[in-house]
């Protein structure tokens, strides 16, 4: 039973990736597919968590931080891209 | 060592000391130590004479390479010592015409006399090996040495041309000979020339080809048709060189070669057909190509052509053991045309030396200023001519015996084709006649004309008629007592030549220089009044050599086939290698599909067994789903960004995948490096262009999509056929006990850092060398900023 709703739990989320990349294939513009990106990220999240639960093991805990951090300094670094076309900013005078 | 040892490789000590001589003892001419070589090899030769005549045999061995059977082995027997005594006689006669030839202040005597005693000491080496991998070493450095000294005056063009065509030809003619030993080796097992005479090896289905090869070989070195061009080129060499390298020596190297294995192949029609049709043909076009030469030298290099051609053919009539005569001939008119050439080649040298030509067109009248030169060209010419009372007579009319008796015989086709050699026989001795007597008289009578010599003409120094001279009187000598030479020397060489056919009785006295009114007889008469008849109306013929256009000439033909050569592989490369990355993964990638597919096809490897799959899941089925549907955006994509979103998607889905079977230390990191390696991609998109529009017509990205379709599916089938062909369990139950083992829980860290810590210590290393490259990359563009 538990384990049935997991696995409802898992489809969804694989539905709501494929919609994700939907929009990462389609969107119309970058800051749309970079969104969409961030939310597969956290999509997988939580997919991780889930199989982390059905697996019944702890192992995949770090995954899921380094997931949420990675996603975020992608999505940083992607906006500041779209924004000013450089990530790191190269010190000219110091 | 025994001393035999020791006098071979003198000329290689003595061309060590040669420079050191040559600088610090600059006020002698260098060629006078020198000189001691050859004399002193000349001499032990005398001494090992009488042994020799009574049928002995001096075998030596060192090891050189023994684990691999390959040993200096010396062997003297009358063959050998017939080339071991004209290579030592003449190459004492030589350097000593050259100390007075060579001008101690223009010429870099080290460097000559260097390449010189290489030259000498190889040749030697070449007649007295008995093992055939050092043969083939000596005669290599025969080829070399010749070529050093070819090039001698290598300022000059011609010079240069001369030497890499002789390198080239006699180099394609020492791998053939390679190629025929090692066949000769695989054949009888053994290195031994000795022991694989003694082998039967008729019949044997490597014969023929190592026969072939063995005859390029000899055909190459000794200039026979259609190998002879290089020899007329090869007279930019000193005229010492000529006469010593390009008339007497090196080329007789072949002959050598083919009268050494004429035991092992000779008796055969192949062997009978090629040797003697190959000798009569050089014999004719040399004698019919050099009476057009106008420059002495390209003429005496025509002759020498046509006289090896002679010798070849008459060793070819003796292979059929019926026609020892022939053998016979050989042997004395290899050391007649030795004696007689150097003799012609330097007289030609001193005429050069003195005038400051060799052009016959400027030459003539001579006789008066010269009239030692004169004597001796006569005798060299006459003696070439075949006329008495020089050797030359007594070896053409042992030729003519030789083929008489050839046509005679009732094999080998003889009885239908054998009128053919004497005819051609006979045409080539008119031509060889017309020649000998331009030689004499084109350049010593007629008119003396002073304003044609830029230099003021008279008799050569003593030191430079002293070689010419002796060589002279042995010319007489051989004609007085040829017998004293036949008994001691030629008995020898024939009984080694035909071994176990003569066996002590046959050919003593032998040769008499009046045997009665003969068909030899009549034939020299008539190639004297014939030849004299076309000399005197030479003018009146000698159109038919205009007739002849340049383009029938087999120099035109190795020009052209140069140049050909050149342009075809530059064409080649040009086509595919078109320094475009593209194709070259094109071509790598065609490979591997036409191998590896290939080999699954034609091999019938392909195997498929579903039973050990495991059960797919439908979230696999998912993320497969987004890894394709990804998979496809970046290659269809217009713009990079995407393409990177894409292949950051992919990446990703990788790193889920790791997770579903079970690896978070893989997952883990697959996300760290993926997420460095898209902001990598970002970082270089600040500087790149936008995607273009693909410009390349349909048919490139069609077989772009083919041959990429097929590299995708080889792998799959690869793959899928390795997963069905599991041959033995993993061995990863060994690692299980790793807290056991090495006191970790977890294996994947374990197994890097424990079990198998090497490779994470190079991976590292990989990482630091990208980083050090990566910096240095960046810090060190040297074209912008080293002014700074």
């Amino acid at each position: 039973m538990f384990e049935g709703i997991l696995l409802i739990c898992l489809f969804f989320l694989s539905v709501s990736i494929l919609v994700g990349l939907y929009r990462v294939i389609k969107g119309p513009s970058m800051p749309d597919r970079v969104m969409a990106l961030d939310t597969i990220g956290i999509n997988i999240i939580a997919g991780v968590a889930i199989f982390s639960i059905l697996l019944n093991t702890q192992d995949y805990f770090d995954i899921i931080l380094l997931i949420g951090i990675l996603s975020f300094i992608g999505t940083i670094s992607f906006s500041k891209f779209i924004e000013r076309g450089y990530i790191i900013e190269y010190k000219r005078d110091y | 060592m025994h001393l035999l040892y020791f006098t071979l490789l003198v000329p290689f000590i003595m061309a060590l000391l040669v420079p050191l001589l040559y600088k610090y003892v600059p006020r002698i001419h260098t060629g006078w130590f020198v000189l001691v070589v050859p004399i002193g090899i000349f001499l032990y030769m005398i001494e090992l004479i009488p042994m020799i005549a009574k049928g002995k045999i001096l075998v030596s061995s060192v090891p050189w390479i023994p684990s691999l059977g390959i040993n200096y082995s010396v062997y003297v027997d009358g063959l050998a010592l017939i080339f071991g005594l004209l290579i030592s006689g003449i190459g004492a006669l030589v350097v000593l015409y050259s100390v007075y030839y060579m001008s101690k202040k223009r010429e870099a005597l080290h460097n000559f006399y260097v390449y010189l005693l290489i030259f000498m000491g190889a040749m030697l080496g070449v007649v007295f090996s008995d093992n055939i991998i050092v043969l083939y070493m000596f005669w290599e450095l025969t080829s070399i040495a010749s070529f050093l000294l070819i090039a001698y005056w290598y300022q000059r063009k011609q010079s240069r041309y001369g030497a890499q065509k002789s390198l080239v030809i006699t180099i394609f003619g020492g791998l053939a000979l390679l190629a025929g030993l090692i066949l000769l080796s695989v054949m009888t097992n053994t290195y031994s020339i000795r022991e694989i005479i003694t082998a039967d090896l008729r019949g044997h289905q490597l014969f023929l080809p190592a026969m072939l090869l063995i005859l390029i070989g000899a055909f190459t070195k000794s200039a026979q048709f259609p190998f002879h061009i290089w020899l007329p080129d090869a007279m930019e060499a000193p005229t010492p060189i000529s006469a010593y390298l390009h008339s007497a020596t090196m080329v007789k190297a072949g002959i050598y070669l083919v009268a050494r294995f004429t035991p092992v192949f000779g008796g055969t029609i192949e062997w009978f057909w090629l040797v003697t049709g190959t000798g009569i043909i050089t014999l004719l076009w040399g004698s019919f190509s050099a009476v057009k030469q106008n420059d002495l030298k390209a003429m005496l290099a025509f002759s020498t052509i046509s006289q090896l051609g002679l010798i070849i053919c008459l060793l070819g009539i003796g292979s059929s053991l019926y026609v020892t005569t022939a053998v016979f001939a050989a042997l004395f008119h290899l050391i007649n045309h030795s004696t007689f050439k150097g003799c012609l080649f330097m007289v030609v040298g001193i005429v050069d030396h003195e005038t400051g030509t060799r052009d016959i067109r400027k030459l003539g009248g001579l006789m008066s200023l010269m009239p030692i030169t004169f004597t001796l060209m006569i005798i060299g010419s006459f003696s070439m001519a075949g006329l008495p009372p020089f050797n030359g007579f007594l070896s053409k009319e042992l030729f003519f015996t030789g083929v008489l008796e050839a046509s005679k015989l009732n094999m080998y086709y003889l009885d239908t084709w054998g009128i053919v050699l004497p005819i051609l026989a006979w045409i080539a001795s008119i031509f060889t006649f017309i020649y000998s007597m331009i030689l004499v008289l084109k350049t010593f009578t007629g008119k003396y004309k002073l304003s044609k010599y830029e230099i003021k003409v008279h008799e050569a120094p003593l030191g430079m008629l002293i070689s010419p001279m002796f060589l002279a009187i042995l010319i007489l000598l051989f004609f007085f007592f040829p017998n004293t030479i036949a008994n001691n020397l030629l008995q020898p060489a024939m009984s080694a030549i035909l071994p176990g056919l003569l066996d002590g009785v046959g050919i003593e006295n032998n040769i008499k220089i009046w045997h009665g009114w003969t068909t030899e007889v009549f034939m020299t008469l008539g190639v004297v009044v014939v030849g004299m008849l076309l000399y005197a109306s030479l003018n009146k013929w000698s159109w038919i050599y205009e007739y002849l256009p340049a383009k029938m000439s087999f120099n035109y033909l190795y020009d052209r086939g140069l140049v050909g050569m050149e342009k075809l592989a530059s064409q080649i490369t040009k086509k595919y290698m078109t320094g475009i990355v593209r194709d070259y993964l094109l071509y790598i990638f065609i490979f591997f599909v036409l191998v590896v597919g290939g080999s699954l096809v034609l091999l019938n490897n392909f195997t498929y067994h579903p039973a050990d799959n495991g059960s797919v899941s439908a979230y696999e089925v998912v993320l497969m789903l987004v890894i394709i549907g990804a998979a496809v955006l970046v290659m269809l994509t217009k713009s990079r960004l995407t393409a990177v979103i894409g292949l950051g998607v992919i990446g990703f889905v990788v790193a889920i995948f790791f997770v579903i079977f079970r690896a978070p230390d893989l997952a883990l990191t697959q996300l760290v490096v993926e997420t460095v390696t898209v902001a990598l991609f970002m970082l270089c998109f600040y500087h790149l262009p936008e995607l273009g529009k693909e410009t390349e017509g349909a048919g490139f990205r069609t077989a772009n999509l083919i041959v990429s379709l097929g590299v995708g599916i080889v792998v799959t089938l690869v793959a899928i056929s390795a997963q069905s062909n599991a041959l033995f369990d993993s061995i990863s139950s060994f690692y299980e006990d790793s807290y056991q083992l090495a006191g970790a829980r977890n294996i994947v860290n374990a197994i890097l850092v424990d079990f198998r810590g090497f490779d994470t210590m190079l991976e590292i290393l990989v990482l630091t060398i990208a980083g050090f490259g990566v910096y240095s990359l960046i810090k060190l563009p040297l074209h912008r900023r080293n002014n700074r």
